[in-house]
């Protein structure tokens, strides 16, 4: 139960750091893709015996060049590419797992996750790769702001748009293969976006709202534990409830943003 | 704004293209340092894909760009580019002081946090503007005239040697309009090279010593007085254009209009813009 909390808080910060970035960008969907486009990766790293977060990440890299790939010469949309590659992906992740009776169990793991079942390696593992994460997106801040406000700012200061935004899906990819312990693939698309979005409705700064959203990740990662623990229902989905319901709270309630504020506001106009 | 070489800007025999659409064919100009360039031609002429290319946003198919008489690329930051509205995400969570503080970024490098001095030009230029009771606002919270203000302030704080401005004019408010024009008197006392696209060929007239004239080539560059002739502006604009007595200009280059344009004798400095 320690190490579960321990790492759920450090994925829920991470995920809600990251997921700034995926709020701003509008890439949502890709962040989803990415996640189910793992389950290959995950498969084929059981079937041969190999490291499963290796494996997962190196799925999530070969989606996110797929989706360029295919999307680059502009005949396909880039979400109509996400859409057919994710759902390949994930399809022939079912079909390898499928395909061994005994690790029915383990695809529900991979999928909603298992956070009791964290080892000590597994928690070295997280605080490392999200550590490096973190701090690529603090160093990095300048131009990681420049590329997702101005990119005509970003061409003018001669910045490396392109490789920027690889090593931003590099980032992406790693955060979801560090996540899916705690929430499973199906999950984390919502740990990502979720606490980000609740602080864009509350605060005015990016800084602002990634320390906001690192809050409000941790937070609905320990009640969302706590929850399930006690009410003994699945992790993964009662830490994203609660984050939900922390988002709804930011919607009806943020000041200036907020549903309840805006109809008073308007109410008082006239 | 000290230690700077003023912008010698030599564009030599350059070709512009969108994939295999050509928009610019084969144009050579010299821009001297400080001199104040008033871009003009009719809509799809090639004035924002030639700012474009001079910030290297679109690769230059032909022919060199040459600014200080080096090759485009070996300067960092010395070229500022004011975008259109339409090119900038207005609901990024940012403060009118962070976008401002982006433009010392090119100095500051990707590691370096902004110092004293910094800040101090920042401020320096939010003052020029007239922005700087707002420097704590975010930028999606302000008027279209004042975004363009911070936008400004921004390319100033860059300390640039050639500044482009793409349409500065176009549905902003009289108070900003009035500070960019201020703002250029003083940008040519400190011999910055300034290059504006705009539809208003009046403005180009009275106000900037140097004309371009594009439509897809280059029809006329020199003053106002030698670009704005009926012969170069029936070529740039077809038929859509009159020259008033006075050497006034009225052009009307929105989408194909039917007729030439009604001139209007007693507004002889007026022109007709494209907007509405």
């Amino acid at each position: 139960m320690q190490r579960g909390l321990l790492a759920s808080t450090m994925v829920g910060v991470l995920c809600a750091v990251v997921g700034c970035y995926v709020v701003l960008r509008g890439m949502a969907f890709l962040g989803d893709a990415l996640a189910h486009g793992i389950l290959p990766g995950v498969a084929i790293a059981y079937l041969v015996d190999g490291n499963l977060m290796i494996g997962a990440l190196a799925a999530a890299l070969a989606v996110a060049v797929g989706i360029g790939f295919v999307s680059r010469q502009g005949t396909i949309k880039e979400d109509t590419a996400i859409g057919i590659l994710f759902a390949a992906a994930m399809s022939l992740g079912v079909v390898l797992i499928s395909s061994i009776r005994s690790y029915a169990v383990d695809l529900t793991h991979i999928l909603f996750g298992n956070v009791l079942g964290v080892s000590d390696a597994d928690l070295v593992l997280t605080a490392v790769l999200g550590g490096a994460v973190l701090l690529t997106i603090f160093l990095l801040y300048k131009p990681f702001l420049v590329i997702s406000f101005d990119a005509v700012l970003a061409a003018t200061l001669r910045l490396p748009a392109e490789r920027l935004r690889y090593l931003m899906l590099i980032l992406l990819a790693l955060t979801i293969v560090v996540s899916l312990q705690t929430v499973g693939v199906g999950l984390v698309a919502a740990m990502l976006v979720t606490p980000g979005a609740a602080a864009y409705l509350l605060v005015r700064r990016l800084p602002a709202m990634m320390a906001v959203a690192a809050v409000i990740g941790a937070a609905s990662s320990v009640a969302g534990l706590f929850l399930s623990y006690y009410l003994n229902v699945a992790s993964g989905a009662a830490i994203v409830l609660v984050a939900t319901f922390i988002f709804l709270l930011a919607f009806l309630f943020a000041p200036g943003r907020g549903v309840i504020w805006q109809r008073l506001r308007h109410g008082s106009d006239h | 704004m000290t230690s700077q070489l003023p912008a010698h800007l030599d564009i030599d025999r350059v070709s512009l293209a969108y994939g295999s659409r050509e928009v610019l064919s084969d144009v050579s100009f010299q821009v001297p340092e400080g001199t104040r360039l008033a871009v003009v031609g009719p809509n799809g002429a090639g004035k924002s894909s030639l700012f474009k290319a001079l910030v290297g946003l679109l690769p230059v198919r032909s022919g060199e760009i040459r600014i200080h008489g080096v090759p485009f690329g070996a300067h960092r930051d010395c070229v500022a580019y004011i975008p259109q509205r339409e090119e900038v995400d207005w609901r990024f969570p940012v403060t009118v002081l962070d976008v401002v503080m982006m433009g010392r970024y090119g100095r500051l490098g990707w590691l370096r946090r902004p110092n004293q001095q910094d800040r101090q030009v920042v401020a320096r230029c939010l003052r020029q503007v007239g922005m700087d009771d707002y420097a704590r606002r975010p930028i999606g919270e302000l008027s279209g005239g004042q975004q363009q203000r911070v936008f400004l302030a921004r390319a100033l704080a860059q300390e640039p040697h050639i500044l482009l401005m793409d349409e500065p004019f176009t549905g902003v408010d009289a108070m900003t309009q009035e500070i960019v024009h201020s703002l250029l008197d003083d940008l040519q006392r400190l011999r910055v090279t300034v290059m504006i696209s705009t539809h208003d060929l009046g403005m180009a007239s009275r106000r900037f010593n140097q004309v371009l004239l594009l439509n897809r080539r280059l029809i006329a560059c020199g003053t106002p007085a030698e670009v704005f002739t009926p012969q170069t502006l029936g070529e740039a604009f077809g038929g859509q254009v009159m020259i008033l007595p006075g050497g006034a200009v009225l052009a009307d280059e929105c989408c194909p209009p039917p007729e030439i344009d009604v001139a209007v004798p007693s507004s002889l400095e007026s022109t007709v813009d494209r907007e509405r």
